[in-house]
């Protein structure tokens, strides 16, 4: 039977303020256990909330990022329910009227079509702490700093139809919060989670079928492969006449697989109510008027203005503005590449080539982050000026990269320490092509023998050896010019 | 001494006739001789109270002080204080030292009041009679046999027998003016968000207001000077102006508006107690005031819609109490939920346990909408009927409690006999709005109190008719004896 | 009529142990409030909006300030129990 994958995603981000949501205590990532929580975070009695209006800016930011309805007031309510690191024995969140409504985001699919999918609602709520079950014996620590930090939860449509639409939707999203600055977008740190609601049903189905909640899938590639995998249980499950149970699962990277989560004695009552503690929030269009004109280019209208601007393929450009950190990366390389005021195509082109080969690769095999870069934006801008102006060959740029990667100076540095300045001087190269001719004697008889359609082929055996005896340094245009006016003759 | 009223004591001390530190000597003893059998307090803070009174007398000296500065106030045990054991009467926080000051604790310390002690109260000031306390009943001073009322059992009684020239309370469905009216004090319950209620431990955040609790309407309105006021730390706290409550007080009340709900003076009230207010009322209108029937249908469910709300509130608040980060917790729990159904079990008493329940049922899955929708839905009607009653009355009167104070024990196993005492101050939560209870009157040699009720932030209105009738009755001058 | 089944599961959801001599007490109690409650009723309440605070007033925010420095020590001194910073719980199991 062929089955149909329906997929929702529940997304976590959170907002990157000092102060927590309702309380004066900041928000930094990795103090000492409960350092960050002060009297209100804690639940102390008599306490109360007082909400953050960054909180209120930030969501109403992402609201307009996916065209979403931004209804003029909107309520917290209290989920109830007692669990170690949920200091007041209830979670504040937004129930029945979230912040953010109706939205919606396109995503591009690997054949280059978009699809959009829908975004039900955005809606803000406090984080929870932290249970350590290492390093107490048989109890469990708590640490609170976490409690109170603001998160806004994402969900959307089950438009979902595929582990790769999850993973492109998922990398969407946390472009978009990235873009907007109102998410640090570190997935190891926790500031930007993902649930995942999934179901099968028979090609042609209306109805939905039964679905599981996948958790813990904190980075793109346990999404997809999470995803992936739940598809495959839930159809041996069916096809061998088995059911699906509605139940959390829970995704073990190590393992590649997913588990049940011990099944709770009963259904969740989360008794939510409007919090008595917290009056409606409510919003002006002159506020969100005043935001939207303040909001940054987002990733759809920069991935257009880069693929305009530096005119790059409309592939190029999307992976380039994947993220604001390689987007701002490509800018600000592209413009240290250019030796002339205005930008030029080619050092365009180029400075896209190394950032999506060479440089990922490098920051792939060392699990780096841009920023963590040990090669800046200005050493790269440099060794593609020297790619440019013919000083080195793209090949001889590989190595002054690593080079600069181990951190043995910049381009210009390296590639004078090295000697590997490009051999340019037409006499130099002469001499080298002669020799290699002298030597070659079947080859050229060969070359010389063969249709003109053929010998652009065998051209590369010459080309090569030019090449080595002058270890990489000669310029290949120049050599291949020289080389086919050398073997026309005679 | 002990017998003055706060505006009297205030000129004592400035006068130089009396220092805060005698003053506080001398209420101390007062308290610690008989609070054994009153029980009206859960703590008495001496040193830190000697030690706000000779602070005080620095300021005296320098001609350097306010209205308040060196007179003493017991706080009810809700609001938190720092350093000082904070109980909220129950077991769960007897070891629970608060490691901050309430808003109005604050404010009445900065004022220059100097804290006695803290007070005994209901068990998380649920409870209509101060028997829920783990610490014990209170006895009323005007018949040991008797209740206190309650919620604010202990700060009516330390008024009451002058023990304390003023207490501060919490009203979340009567509890300051219910034991106001049972023990012969005068007892505001300003309108909500007129008082932060931040540092009060929350019982029903969208009902609970705190209070001054005094001997006189004048008093009230000086401790209210100083109690009211916006909080930065309370988002339900009014950003209005503070009115000069005292400046008011002398007004005449010359065509002053009165309405009288005939719901409030049905078959259900005693009909000596129904005497009392309307002589009470016949009053005001020697004074020029005018009366007109007015009409609150919606206000006969009050106690049904409170019953719902209250509970479902507290079922939440009182949520963060599970054993964790402070407070009560249980021997060697063998497992999570053991320390949390054990820690709760045997922290709360049986009344908390009750109202938890019963919020906890009215909020789950298939009840929401036919118990909490529904008690929002009627609680507008209750507020809307007030509203459009208050355009074309100034104030609406009426008793306070449907008896005078009843004995201990006597209601403890029937609780909705015990919750139809509230039936007519919880109104006045649900809308939010201002009322007084005042000394109108004694039954069988036990206080009766009337109930004067006001549009929102009408708290100068309330405090000048009140202290107009005072001024024409000695209601709130008589006294227990038992207590010199 | 509450159930004890139903004190039973109602107790579990708000985690407060209940002997078992003291359910048909809180059957009781209980049931004769939700007695009482059903007052309610009897009122047509169709168009009438649910009013969850007797203040329409709308939230008032907080600028983005740090204003709480560390209490840990103060916070965590009277706390049931306590290991390097962190509270103790039973283990939980997830």
């Amino acid at each position: 039977m062929d089955w149909e994958v329906v997929i929702g995603l529940e997304i976590h981000a959170q907002l990157a303020t000092r102060s927590k949501i309702f309380s004066g205590a900041a928000t930094t990532y990795g103090a000492e256990a409960n350092t960050q929580a002060c009297a209100v975070d804690l639940g102390l009695p008599g306490v109360l909330p007082v909400l953050n209006e960054e909180v209120v800016r930030m969501a109403i930011m992402f609201g307009l990022a996916i065209n979403a309805e931004i209804p003029p007031r909107s309520v917290f309510a209290r989920k109830n329910y007692f669990y170690p690191d949920l200091p007041k024995g209830y979670q504040i969140s937004q129930y029945e009227l979230p912040i953010v409504s109706h939205g919606q985001i396109d995503i591009t699919l690997e054949d280059g079509t978009t699809k959009t999918i829908g975004v039900t609602r955005a809606h803000l709520e406090e984080d929870a702490g932290k249970s350590v079950h290492e390093g107490f014996g048989n109890l469990t620590g708590i640490d609170l700093n976490r409690a109170g930090t603001p998160l806004i939860e994402i969900v959307s449509e089950p438009d979902l139809r595929s582990a790769k639409e999850a993973g492109a939707y998922m990398k969407k999203i946390h472009a978009i919060v990235t873009y907007l600055g109102i998410c640090d977008g570190n997935m190891q740190e926790g500031s930007f989670r993902c649930d995942a609601n999934v179901s099968i049903r028979p090609q042609g189905d209306s109805e939905l079928g039964t679905r599981t909640e996948l958790k813990n899938l904190n980075s793109f590639r346990f999404v997809e492969a999470a995803i992936r995998h739940e598809i495959e249980r839930q159809t041996d499950e069916l096809e061998s006449g088995g059911k699906v149970v509605q139940e959390t699962r829970l995704y073990d990277p190590v393992k590649d697989e997913t588990r049940s989560m011990r099944s709770k004695e009963e259904a969740n009552d989360y008794r939510y109510f409007p919090d008595p503690d917290l009056l409606p929030i409510e919003i002006s269009p002159d506020f969100i008027n005043e935001i939207k004109t303040s909001l940054p280019e987002l990733p759809d209208a920069r991935q257009k203005r880069i693929m305009k601007e530096y005119k790059l393929s409309e592939y190029d450009s999307s992976v380039i503005t994947s993220s604001r950190d390689m987007a701002d990366f490509y800018e600000s390389t592209a413009k240290a590449a250019c030796s002339v005021a205005s930008l030029d195509v080619k050092s365009s082109k180029l400075t896209a080539n190394w950032i999506m080969g060479e440089f990922s690769a490098a920051l792939n095999r060392n699990s780096l982050d841009i920023k963590d870069s040990p090669v800046n934006d200005e050493m790269l801008g440099e060794l593609i000026k020297r790619i440019d102006d013919n000083t080195i060959s793209n090949k001889i740029a590989k190595e002054v990269f690593d080079a600069m990667w181990n951190g043995e100076g910049t381009a210009d540095e390296i590639i004078e320490k090295k000697g590997l300045k490009q051999v340019t001087d037409s006499g130099a190269i002469e001499k080298l092509v002669d020799g290699v001719i002298a030597d070659s004697t079947p080859q050229v008889e060969q070359y010389r023998n063969s249709p003109v359609e053929k010998q652009g082929k065998l051209i590369g055996y010459f080309v090569g050896q030019v090449m080595k005896k002058s270890r990489g340094k000669a310029n290949p245009k120049q050599v291949n010019e020289l080389l086919r006016k050398k073997l026309a003759k005679d | 001494m002990h017998n003055k009223t706060l505006a009297e004591l205030s000129r004592s001390l400035r006068n130089k006739e009396i220092s805060s530190e005698e003053l506080t000597r001398l209420l101390l003893d007062r308290c610690n001789k008989f609070n054994k059998s009153l029980n009206c307090f859960i703590s008495l803070t001496e040193d830190k109270a000697l030690s706000l009174a000779m602070e005080a007398d620095v300021k005296i000296k320098a001609n350097n002080a306010g209205p308040l500065t060196g007179i003493p106030i017991a706080h009810k045990d809700i609001f938190c204080t720092h350093g000082i054991r904070t109980t909220c009467g129950s077991k769960i926080l007897d070891n629970f030292i608060s490691p901050y000051d309430a808003t109005v604790v604050k404010q009445l310390e900065s004022a220059g009041m100097v804290m006695l002690g803290k007070t005994n109260m209901d068990e998380f000031a649920m409870g209509s009679s101060n028997e829920t306390s783990f610490y014990g009943p209170v006895e009323n001073p005007w018949d040991k046999e008797r209740v206190p009322g309650g919620s604010s059992g202990g700060s009516a009684v330390a008024v009451a027998a002058r023990l304390a020239p003023a207490a501060t309370g919490t009203d979340t469905g009567g509890s300051i003016r219910q034991p106001a009216s049972l023990c012969g004090i005068t007892g505001l319950k300003p309108t909500y968000g007129r008082v932060s209620r931040y540092g009060m431990i929350a019982f029903a955040s969208s009902l609970d207001q705190g209070g001054p609790m005094t001997r006189t309407a004048e008093d009230a309105a000086m401790i209210l000077n100083a109690m009211a006021g916006f909080d930065e730390r309370d988002s339900t706290s009014v950003d209005r102006e503070v009115e000069d409550y005292i400046a008011a007080l002398e007004q005449p009340i010359e065509g002053l508006k009165i309405g009288l709900p005939k719901e409030y003076f049905d078959e259900r009230l005693n009909p000596d107690i129904s005497q009392i207010v309307h002589d009470g009322i016949s009053e005001l209108e020697k004074l020029g005031a005018t009366v007109t029937e007015i009409s609150l249908p919606s206000s006969t469910l009050s106690i049904p819609v409170y019953y719902v709300v209250a509970p479902a509130e507290c079922s939440s608040n009182l949520a963060r109490f599970d054993g964790v980060r402070y407070g009560y917790r249980c021997e060697d729990p063998k497992d999570l939920n053991d320390l949390y159904c054990r820690s709760r079990g045997e922290g709360f008493g049986r009344e908390v346990k009750r109202r938890v329940m019963i919020g906890t049922y009215v909020l789950s899955a298939g009840y929401y909408d036919a118990y909490y929708l529904k008690a929002q839905k009627i609680r507008r009607l209750i507020r809307d009927e007030f509203q459009q009653a208050l355009k074309d009355v100034d104030v609406i009167i009426g008793p306070t409690t449907p008896g005078t104070a009843f004995r201990l024990n006597e209601l403890m196993d029937d609780p909705i006999s015990m919750y139809l005492s509230d039936i007519y101050t919880v109104s006045v939560n649900l809308a939010g709005l201002p009322a007084i209870s005042v000394p109108a009157g004694l039954l069988n040699g036990l206080p009766v109190g009337m109930q004067i009720i006001g549009d929102y932030f009408a708290e100068a209105r309330l405090l000048n008719v009140a202290h107009r009738f005072q001024q024409v009755t000695d209601w709130h001058q008589k006294k227990p004896t038992g207590y010199e | 009529m509450l159930k004890q089944s139903d004190i039973k599961k109602i107790a579990w959801l708000a985690r407060l142990e209940i002997a078992e001599e003291d359910t048909p007490g809180f059957s009781r109690d209980l049931s004769n409030i939700l007695n009482l409650v059903e007052q309610m009723d009897h009122v047509d309440t169709s168009s009438v909006t649910p009013m969850a605070h007797p203040l329409e007033l709308s939230a008032r925010l907080r600028p983005d300030k740090v204003t709480e420095t560390n209490q840990r020590e103060q916070l965590q001194s009277h706390a049931p129990a306590v290991e390097r910073g962190h509270y103790l719980v039973p283990k939980v199991i997830e």
